[in-house]
């Protein structure tokens, strides 16, 4: 079976195995010789691929709540988005989510994900207490915050091994709504001097025009707020808009991103306003177009992560948003954020500083532009996203984790590094 | 909240439904033989939807025990879901009876014998709903799985009878026909990717049309037309192809 992910690009040949029971898992682990974890299809490029697969979607029960505490114990398998239908109208919120609902909670592990509150709250990580895991020798392993194994696996891109159910805490909230202020800005000064302005609200990020030339380089509609703490809890996940087939290649032109980063931009009031938003448009503005990534056409797409220490991400972004502007491949999102401190596990990908993603069609040039971009981000002491990347170059990658060679060095160590690799891993050598 | 009864609810469609029925208030008798298997799904359903769900012993082929299972739920149920199937392969099904006969009796015969039951009390009560999950294979013979396809053929002509006679005493009954779904049951056939439905979407089609009065679901939609085509290929035809 052809397999991808979200990106739609590179298409692989792929074997399954649906994750049902343990035993059947471990029989397939040592039967197999290479495989790699795969949740919902929701990473961007390659770090769920391989010639085989183990699916664990299916393995989807919830396995206890404790109402107390906000402690929930579900599958590897179980969607974000489930956890939100069942426990929102009950009060309680995901610590941490990042932009899409629509991944497992394997997958948030796997890649440590983040969110808008990164700033205060960290990593996917920070909300979970244990976890279990079966290991390359099919042994089931349950692992606790603060280990290694614990610090090698939140980010460890499914380079551990296998996660099967995990502990993680719910926050309380007591509205579906969330107050939310927009501002507008009109450079990248003025978009710094905003985050650092709201950079006690709990919840940020910005939209930023990536087309802007000269003087407007950097401007931006920022999005800070939190819950609010009256109204309804009456959560119900909105019917979906889809795109129900590819857009031919042309449809995403230079032009149309122009016009929709545009009437997105225009449509802001200037300076700052005040909104009552819902969770699913707060969080999740982009799940409720299903198949969004359709739009790039059938070459795919990827998105380019990076982040910048805090002290140069100034000059940094100003010179890799001229270099995007001057090239004119388009960006159809670009979201900028301001992160708080780095974590302790290997390879998550935050540290302090600004991140901007940016999506791009797959075409001829894109990679060369990319690799342009890396230079800056590697002269920097930046780093790149492995949830997002599907192309970095091995150097590239390691100049922005330092604790690359720890990671390396214990997977070695508790011979975990024979079954379980992905295509990504392969390229940038993990 | 009242009770709905899903019968056959170890299929992966039946899992499902019952996570739709249960996400919508609805408390849950899930019935299936070896039920003991379900307790992970009844925690599951409980600890998602906070609704009471409980395990019930039933042989759909045990045909003398259904009207003492039907008297024994605590509260009568609501609704009746049922999803029991059984594909025995054709070609093993052609030569060896018993294989014919289970099919037959899971698909049809098992599943009329406790429906009777069901739309007894359902009438007498002038209320309920009653869902039957048939497939697409009854809608023509087909040689690839005509033994399958006959039996819900059966169970899709005794669904619409059902639903004449009950129409006037208020009682719904729903056809549900899916085309290929991506289940246990079809996991080694090589399938159209396109027309392959996952199980949640059929569980939703289903909780959708029920709740709104539906007669005859087809899930995914686009089966009713192509069921439509292959029902009026002419016979002479027909009998040369392999599809």
């Amino acid at each position: 079976m052809k397999l991808n992910s979200w990106g739609m690009y590179p298409k692989v040949d792929s074997m399954t195995h649906e994750l049902s029971d343990d035993t059947k898992l471990k029989e397939y682990l040592e039967s197999c010789d290479e495989c790699i974890s795969y949740g919902n299809g929701r990473s961007y490029g390659d770090s769920a691929l391989s010639a085989n697969i183990v699916h664990t979607k299916p393995h989807d029960f919830f396995l206890d709540f404790d109402d107390a505490k906000g402690l929930l114990h579900v599958q590897s398998g179980v969607l974000l988005s489930e956890i939100l239908e069942s426990y929102v109208p009950r009060g309680w919120f995901l610590m941490v989510t990042p932009g899409t609902k629509l991944i497992t909670v394997g997958g948030s592990i796997a890649s440590d994900v983040h969110g808008k509150n990164h700033h205060t709250e960290g990593c996917f990580s920070s909300c979970v207490l244990e976890f279990n895991m079966m290991l390359e020798d099919g042994s089931v392993k349950n692992v606790k915050s603060g280990t290694e194994l614990f610090k090698a696996t939140c980010g460890g891109m499914g380079l551990t091994g296998i996660i099967l159910d995990a502990k993680i805490q719910l926050k309380k909230i007591h509205s579906q709504y969330i107050k939310q202020t927009t501002i507008k800005t009109k450079n990248l000064r003025e978009t710094f001097r905003a985050f650092d302005k709201y950079k006690d609200e709990p919840y940020s990020v910005a939209w930023i025009d990536c087309l802007a030339k000269g003087d407007d380089i950097g401007k931006c509609l920022l999005m800070v707020g939190d819950f609010d703490t009256k109204g309804d809890l009456d959560y119900k996940p909105k019917s979906k808009l889809n795109i129900p087939f590819n857009f031919p290649s042309f449809a995403l032109n230079n032009l149309s991103v122009k016009a929709f980063n545009w009437l997105y931009y225009a449509k802001a009031p200037n300076g700052e306003s005040k909104q009552r938003v819902g969770i699913d448009s707060f969080f999740y503005p982009l799940d409720s177009i299903k198949n969004w990534n359709r739009i790039y056409g059938k070459g795919g797409f990827t998105q380019y992560q990076f982040i910048l220490p805090l002290e140069v991400s100034y000059d940094g972004l100003q010179e890799i948003l001229g270099l995007i502007s001057a090239s004119g491949k388009g960006s159809f999102l670009a979201v900028l954020k301001l992160y708080g401190k780095k974590n302790d596990n290997y390879l998550s990908f935050p540290i302090e500083g600004y991140s901007l993603a940016l999506d791009f069609k797959i075409e001829k040039g894109l990679f060369e532009l990319l690799d342009q971009l890396d230079e800056v981000v590697v002269r920097l002491g930046g780093r790149i996203y492995l949830t997002k990347d599907v192309r970095v170059s091995k150097d590239t990658f390691e100049s922005g984790y330092e604790d690359i060679e720890k990671f390396r060095a214990y997977r070695k160590k508790q011979k975990m590094d024979t079954k379980f690799h992905s295509l990504q891993s392969k390229r940038v050598q993990i | 909240m009242s009770y709905v009864l899903i019968v056959g609810a170890k299929s992966d469609i039946a899992k499902e439904v019952a996570r739709t029925y249960a996400k919508n208030g609805y408390n849950l008798y899930l019935a299936a033989r070896n039920v003991t298997s379900l307790e992970d799904l009844a925690i599951d359903i409980r600890t998602r939807s906070g609704v009471e769900v409980h395990l019930k012993e039933l042989d759909i082929t045990e045909y003398e025990i259904h009207q003492d299972f039907y008297d024994s739920l605590e509260e009568r149920p609501l609704g009746v879901v049922t999803v029991s199937g059984y594909m025995a392969e054709q070609k093993e099904a052609q030569v060896e009876w018993a294989k014919s006969l289970n099919t037959i009796n899971v698909n049809y015969t098992g599943t009329v014998s406790f429906l009777n039951i069901v739309a007894n009390d359902f009438e007498k009560e002038r209320r309920g709903f009653i869902v039957g999950v048939s497939s697409v294979a009854g809608d023509r013979g087909r040689k690839a799985n005509y033994i399958y396809g006959s039996a819900k053929a059966g169970f899709s002509a005794y669904l619409g009878g059902l639903r004449n006679r009950l129409y006037e005493s208020g009682v719904q009954v729903l056809t549900v026909k899916p085309g290929f779904v991506n289940t246990a049951m079809t996991k080694e056939l090589d399938l159209p990717e396109k027309l392959i439905a996952q199980p949640l979407e059929v569980a939703e089609d289903i909780f959708k049309a029920q709740q709104n009065g539906g007669n005859v679901l087809y899930t995914k939609w686009i089966w009713r037309y192509i069921m439509f085509i292959i029902s009026h290929i002419p016979e002479f035809i027909f009998k040369k192809m392999s599809i």
